[in-house]
């Protein structure tokens, strides 16, 4: 009996640790430490519960246990070692969709024995919820992977889609109040929401436009912050409950903080104003006019080194070519030069909020140089040049005044207000939102094309030889 | 427990710059990987010979820890580049 206090005093501290340590995270000073006093907590909460318990456990069960401990820590640290800063994103979201299995599988274990024991309608409800919403966040976790990495590159649309997955969902909650308070509470039928709701989660997210994942990775985050509630619940588990419910409403006020970034409402993502394409494309090409004229790289070198201040605009683009360092050295070259460099940074540039920090972070930017979207704006008038590398929405103006664009309404950076505008790009495809952008029409652009790292090497090589 | 960890939420994550979001947002995900707690006790609950059960769980322990420890190493990769320009 003595060893359940010790454990409720340790899942305590593990709870504390878990609330300190996101409000430490959210302070760029403190949150180093503030991780580390969570992961702490945690390693305290999960050796607490192997070693504090009073059933008999058998030798081989303890093995499993480690094994799989084992197993689970050099895969999960390789990974998160190696992966490349441009790829983390995707890890993230690769790594909710285990936890969201790992509620999904629990629930499908102890179904059993709450059928057997005749649990009651709690215990139900919380097995067959966390099924539900950790299947959810496992399959849709999985598809935000596949859609981040490029493998699904288009957002996939069933005819209408938006009813079909709310008469779906719908499904899903008949499907739980059957089991839980009706007479449906069979082995099949839990095999049956398992197999639903892996398949809406599926259906949840495909429809949604790359652009719109780091809020759907978020959304999922807190989910699964919800399922393993469920499983405090349903275990009467304290480090459970508070982890839980902490990120779950974490997540949400985060996806809501995002969402307020781009100026939509969460419907909108969800429910997808971009889903609308075919108004859009039309709307969006017959604005299309004029012509697109393109800068050599000497050209572009001569106009900067003879400029006061350069602005640069970071995107998405920047990150898969691996640009950051090369980018970094221009900024340098260009400072040594006299010329004042600062980077833009819009909120939702790259795949998540913040991306870009920690992408130029990595390449020893200056942090002071990174500025965010409110206060750079105005100062885009007296800029000389703009540099958009790899960066599309976040400086289209269609989002200011056409209503029928998708993106209308976000707010964006003023690029069109300094004197000479270059974008970098690879080619001439829309952006991932999959909008024409304006922009690139503008008289005032210039166009320089070519991957991100090979173009600015070159222009870095210009400037040198220049001086 | 007396606080509500929705109270405190709103102060964790109100009008935090969204420079940290992408961080947050991680070590947040870290943090729900609690649910491995979970699958460690039905595997110590599990009988020696319900295979089923100590497979699931097993691959649950499994699938919690990629989790935790993913969650966190991530979350500290990102964390160490912004310390390492404050010095």
């Amino acid at each position: 009996m003595e060893n359940k206090y010790i454990l409720d005093l340790l899942y305590l501290i593990a709870s504390v640790t878990f609330v300190i340590g996101l409000k430490m995270m959210g302070n760029p000073k403190t949150a180093r430490n503030g991780n580390l006093y969570a992961a702490a907590g945690m390693g305290v909460a999960i050796f607490g519960t192997i070693f504090c318990h009073d059933n008999e456990v058998s030798a081989i069960i303890y093995t499993l246990i480690f094994a799989a401990l084992v197993i689970g820590t050099i895969i999960g640290w390789m990974t998160a070692k190696k992966v490349q800063m441009t790829k983390m994103p995707e890890l993230v979201s690769l790594f909710n969709g285990m936890g969201g299995a790992c509620a999904a599988l629990i629930s499908l274990i102890e179904f059993e024995h709450a059928v057997a024991g005749n649990k009651g309608i709690g215990v139900m409800l919380a097995i067959v919820l966390g099924l539900m919403i950790g299947s959810i966040s496992f399959s849709g976790s999985i598809i935000a992977f596949l859609k981040l990495n490029g493998t699904l590159a288009k957002a996939i649309r069933l005819p209408s889609y938006n009813m079909l997955n709310n008469a779906f969902l719908l499904a899903l909650f008949a499907m739980c109040a059957f089991m839980v308070f009706g007479t449906g509470a069979s082995t099949m039928a839990l095999y049956t929401l398992f197999a639903m709701s892996l398949i809406y989660g599926v259906l949840f997210v495909i429809p949604i436009g790359g652009a719109d994942m780091p809020v759907v990775i978020s959304l999922l985050n807190s989910f699964t912050g919800l399922a393993a509630a469920t499983g405090g619940f349903l275990y009467g588990n304290q480090a459970m409950l508070t982890g839980g419910i902490l990120v779950g409403s974490a997540g949400t006020i985060l996806t809501l903080a995002m969402c307020k970034a781009m100026n939509r409402p969460l419907s909108n993502v969800i429910f997808g104003a971009f889903g609308e394409s075919s108004g859009t494309e039309s709307a969006g090409s017959s604005t299309m006019k004029g012509s697109i004229k393109d800068i050599t790289t000497s050209d572009l070198a001569v106009l900067m080194n003879y400029s006061k201040k350069v602005i640069i605009v970071p995107g998405y683009g920047l990150a898969v070519a691996q640009a950051q360092h090369i980018i970094h050295e221009l900024e340098m070259i260009l400072e040594e030069r006299g010329v004042e460099v600062k980077y833009a940074i819009h909120p939702v540039a790259g795949r998540m909020p913040g991306h870009m920090n920690v992408l130029l972070a990595e390449s020893n930017v200056d942090y002071g140089k990174l500025c965010e979207m409110e206060e750079v704006n105005p100062e885009f008038t007296t800029t000389d040049v703009v540099l958009v590398v790899g960066a599309n929405d976040v400086v289209n103006p269609a989002a200011k005044h056409d209503k029928a664009s998708p993106i209308y309404g976000m707010p964006i950076l003023d690029v069109e207000n300094a004197t000479n505008i270059i974008v970098n790009k690879r080619s001439m495809n829309a952006g991932y939102a999959g909008i024409e952008n304006e922009l690139f029409y503008n008289p005032k652009t210039s166009m320089l094309f070519g991957d991100a790292k090979k173009a600015l090497t070159a222009l870095v090589t210009e400037l040198k030889s220049m001086a | 427990m007396s606080y509500s960890p929705f109270l405190w939420e709103l102060e964790v994550v109100g009008g935090v710059p969204s420079v940290v979001h992408t961080p947050l947002m991680s070590g947040a995900n870290a943090i729900h990987g609690v649910v491995i707690i979970g699958a460690i006790i039905v595997m110590l609950n599990a009988e020696d010979t319900n295979i089923l059960a100590l497979s699931l769980g097993f691959v649950a322990v499994l699938l919690g820890t990629l989790n935790v420890v993913g969650g966190f190493v991530v979350t500290d990769r990102m964390l160490e580049m912004f310390s390492k320009k404050k010095k």
